[in-house]
């Protein structure tokens, strides 16, 4: 009993890899689209036009963030068919959550940029820097760096999230582990526990280096340690 | 029909399993609640062991998808010969899930009660037990309330998960008269505006409140 | 003759419904030394910084040696770079070694090139007493220090007048003096200097002159010497009989 099972594992090894491998995508896609267009967000938020923060860029953070994944996903993934414009399940399944990582990103930036604080700005103004050379070189570098613990936590997030993208029929590692237990009947409670294993390794070994990250470029005597000790919600 | 006759027409329907939606929320968060506590305790005062233990079980849970945690116990436990039903898998596991984060809101609200009110507490004579129970308690359940609300929310929202254990809530009623009407995107797109409502009213009421129960001085800031 | 090296001329700023500066105008000339003193709250901050437009005027024009830099068209962040700040709470970046706040004005401001950019902020660190400081972190230095490396982060523009913004208030007791020294002798050396304090011993003996403000107007104007004998008006003598009496004549 006991050898069949580890011989299970070892045949479906290759194919709950390759499920690993679309979750690992699916997640740098999430935390990519998140990234690249949170940032900009943020700093919109806190230094661009008050209408346009208002009307457009607050809003679509209040509804990316109210709207659960899952429905997000349906519909992307529904309203690409509903508009004529076929989205394969993974390209919905990025725009979905990756959109929504942009709104949960872009209030992690914010808060960072706030917490830089206005004296910094000011100092490289004096010092005849025009705002944007102030953003680039003064005030993007510490946010960044004060955004590496709240970061850490949206990346555990959206890896996980990456899950729901079964949902749609993106073939991840949970829709691998679904096939397998069609395949094999019975073996549910062993094949989704390994699942469970290698997504415990990629959060864990995630935080790890982030961990990293943070620790190599921590402004000295900042109290950058005193932060990450605050509990990380979830949101 | 247009769109707002169909979402006038599915509107009854939707409604009623919002309140599954909510009941499976309600329950999970109440269990959550008391297992968070106990967890917290464990992990603050618990000797070697209870700590070890403790925080094992709140790393796996918050280092695993939700979903992997709801098909363990709905497609795996019957393999171990325990069957439940979709509606108690979903409100078990997302009760086990909540434990785990609450604990840590709880853990993090504890240790922001100053040390001194320990102390203090002790030396009116009161026993470590009293200590906690009449003292560290009722201020970090004031202190924790923004993380709190927060996590209420995030389960209202990933209550939609339990749909794919095939749970009898919001989403899979929408599912049963798309699959009807062939209309999915609309209907989903009147699925995510009751999301949008119940996560807007939520917040309010949450917000009051918090500002109800502030005492003064004693706050943190939700992040 | 000295030249004027700064002309300010009826300076308004209102926040809100409060107007903080009601028509304010001074010169300093060049090598000068000119300290503003006054009560809280009484719009000097907002002063300076009308004068480098960190805060832009509502009223009121600015020139400075002989170009008017509250001409819309001119380009301030150039203005500026001529302009040094010290600021109360010294606002070092804080992601950046001693040696690299002050470098990043050199490299990203006037393009100097990386090797002659570090030259300079090394040698305006030695300037103000921090050569052996170049690579710590503004956490990891006293405040006395971190002010210095800011005032030496302003030096390095080569600046045509440096603002001082209470630069000692937000400093322990025992770190005024490694402040004021610097700025001592930069007075000594030439600086115009335009110093917003409540030093009154630094006021005495090393201010040209003295303005003193208060309620958003100059209420008076004069070497130290007069207005700390014999002050024109009433409110004046007041003001610096409490703060003699607060901090004792040599304190702040």
């Amino acid at each position: 009993m006991a050898i069949s099972k580890l011989i299970l594992i070892w045949q479906s090894f290759p194919s709950l890899l390759r499920g690993t491998l679309i979750t690992i995508e699916l997640t740098a896609g999430f935390l990519g689209l998140g990234l690249i267009l949170g940032i900009p967000l943020a700093f919109g938020q806190v230094y661009g036009n008050r209408l346009i923060t208002t009307t457009i860029l607050s809003p679509f953070v209040k509804v990316f963030r109210a709207i659960p994944a899952l429905v997000l996903l349906f519909l992307f993934f529904f309203g690409s068919a509903f508009f004529g414009i076929e989205l394969s399940a993974f390209t919905a399944a990025i725009l979905a959550i990756g959109l929504r990582s942009t709104a949960y990103q872009s209030q992690i930036f914010r808060g960072a940029i706030q917490s830089v604080g206005g004296g910094q700005m000011m100092a490289a103004r004096s010092v005849g820097m025009s705002k944007l050379k102030a953003i680039r070189y003064i005030v993007l570098p510490q946010a960044l760096r004060l955004s590496i613990p709240p970061w850490t936590n949206e990346y555990a997030g959206v890896l996980k999230d990456s899950s729901l993208a079964y949902a749609v029929g993106v073939t991840e590692l949970m829709r691998q582990g679904r096939y397998i237990v069609a395949r094999t009947f019975g073996n549910a409670l062993l094949v989704y526990s390994v699942c469970a294993i290698i997504y415990f390794i990629l959060v864990y070994t995630g935080n790890k280096f982030l961990g990293f990250l943070e620790e190599k470029y921590k402004m000295p005597g900042y109290e950058v340690k005193k932060r990450r000790r605050k509990i990380l919600e979830r949101i | 029909m247009n769109f707002f006759e169909l979402a006038w027409s599915i509107l009854p329907a939707l409604l009623r399993a919002t309140v599954v939606t909510l009941e499976i929320t309600g329950i999970s968060i109440s269990i959550g609640f008391i297992l968070g506590i106990l967890l917290a305790l464990g992990r603050v005062y618990g000797n070697r062991p209870i700590y070890m233990l403790t925080s094992a079980y709140v790393e796996l849970i918050r280092g695993t998808p939700l979903l992997t945690q709801l098909f363990l116990l709905y497609f795996g436990l019957p393999s171990v010969g325990i069957m439940l039903s979709p509606l108690l898998a979903a409100i078990i596991g997302m009760g086990l899930n909540s434990g785990a984060y609450q604990a840590e809101y709880f853990r993090g609200a504890i240790q922001a009660v100053k040390s001194g009110q320990m102390i203090a507490a002790r030396s009116i004579g009161m026993s470590k037990f009293k200590a906690v129970r009449h003292i560290i308690i009722p201020q970090m359940l004031r202190l924790v309330i923004p993380s709190w609300s927060n996590e209420l929310i995030y389960l209202v929202k990933y209550s939609s998960l339990a749909y794919l254990i095939q749970a009898p809530e919001l989403m899979a009623q929408a599912k049963v008269i798309a699959a009807k009407n062939f209309r999915t995107f609309e209907v989903f797109l009147v699925v995510a505006f009751i999301y949008l409502v119940i996560v807007l009213i939520l917040s309010k009421i949450l917000n009051i409140l918090e500002r109800r129960l502030r005492i003064p001085g004693l706050q943190t800031q939700a992040v | 003759m000295l030249e004027t090296i700064l002309k300010a001329e009826q300076l308004h700023k209102k926040y809100g419904g409060l107007e903080v500066l009601k028509g304010i105008s001074f010169e300093v000339k060049r090598g000068e030394t000119k300290v503003i003193i006054g009560p809280s709250g009484t719009g000097k901050s907002t002063l300076l910084r009308c004068i480098n437009q960190l805060t832009p005027p509502d009223k009121g024009r600015v020139w400075l040696d002989g170009v008017e830099i509250t001409d819309p068209k001119v380009d301030i962040n150039k203005i500026r770079s001529s302009i040094g700040m010290v600021f109360q709470d010294f606002n070092l970046f804080a992601h950046l070694t001693a040696l690299n706040n002050v470098r990043i004005g050199l490299a990203k401001v006037k393009g100097i090139e990386k090797q002659k950019a570090t030259e300079l902020a090394r040698k305006e660190l030695q300037r103000v007493g921090l050569g052996d400081k170049a690579s710590s972190y503004p956490a990891e230095l006293s405040g006395g220090q971190q002010q210095r490396v800011s005032i030496a982060r302003a030096l390095a523009m080569n600046p045509k007048l440096l603002l001082f913004d209470e630069p000692t208030s937000a400093l322990d007791p025992e770190l005024i003096g490694e402040v004021l020294e610097v700025m001592i002798n930069l007075a000594r050396e030439g600086m115009t200097m335009l110093v917003v304090s409540h030093e009154m011993g630094f006021a005495r003996s090393v201010a040209n002159e003295i303005i003193f403000m208060e309620h958003g107007v100059i209420v008076e104007e004069g070497p130290p010497q007069q207005l700390f004998t014999r002050p024109a008006h009433k409110r004046t003598g007041e003001f610096l009989h409490k703060i003699t009496e607060l901090y004792g004549e040599s304190g702040r």
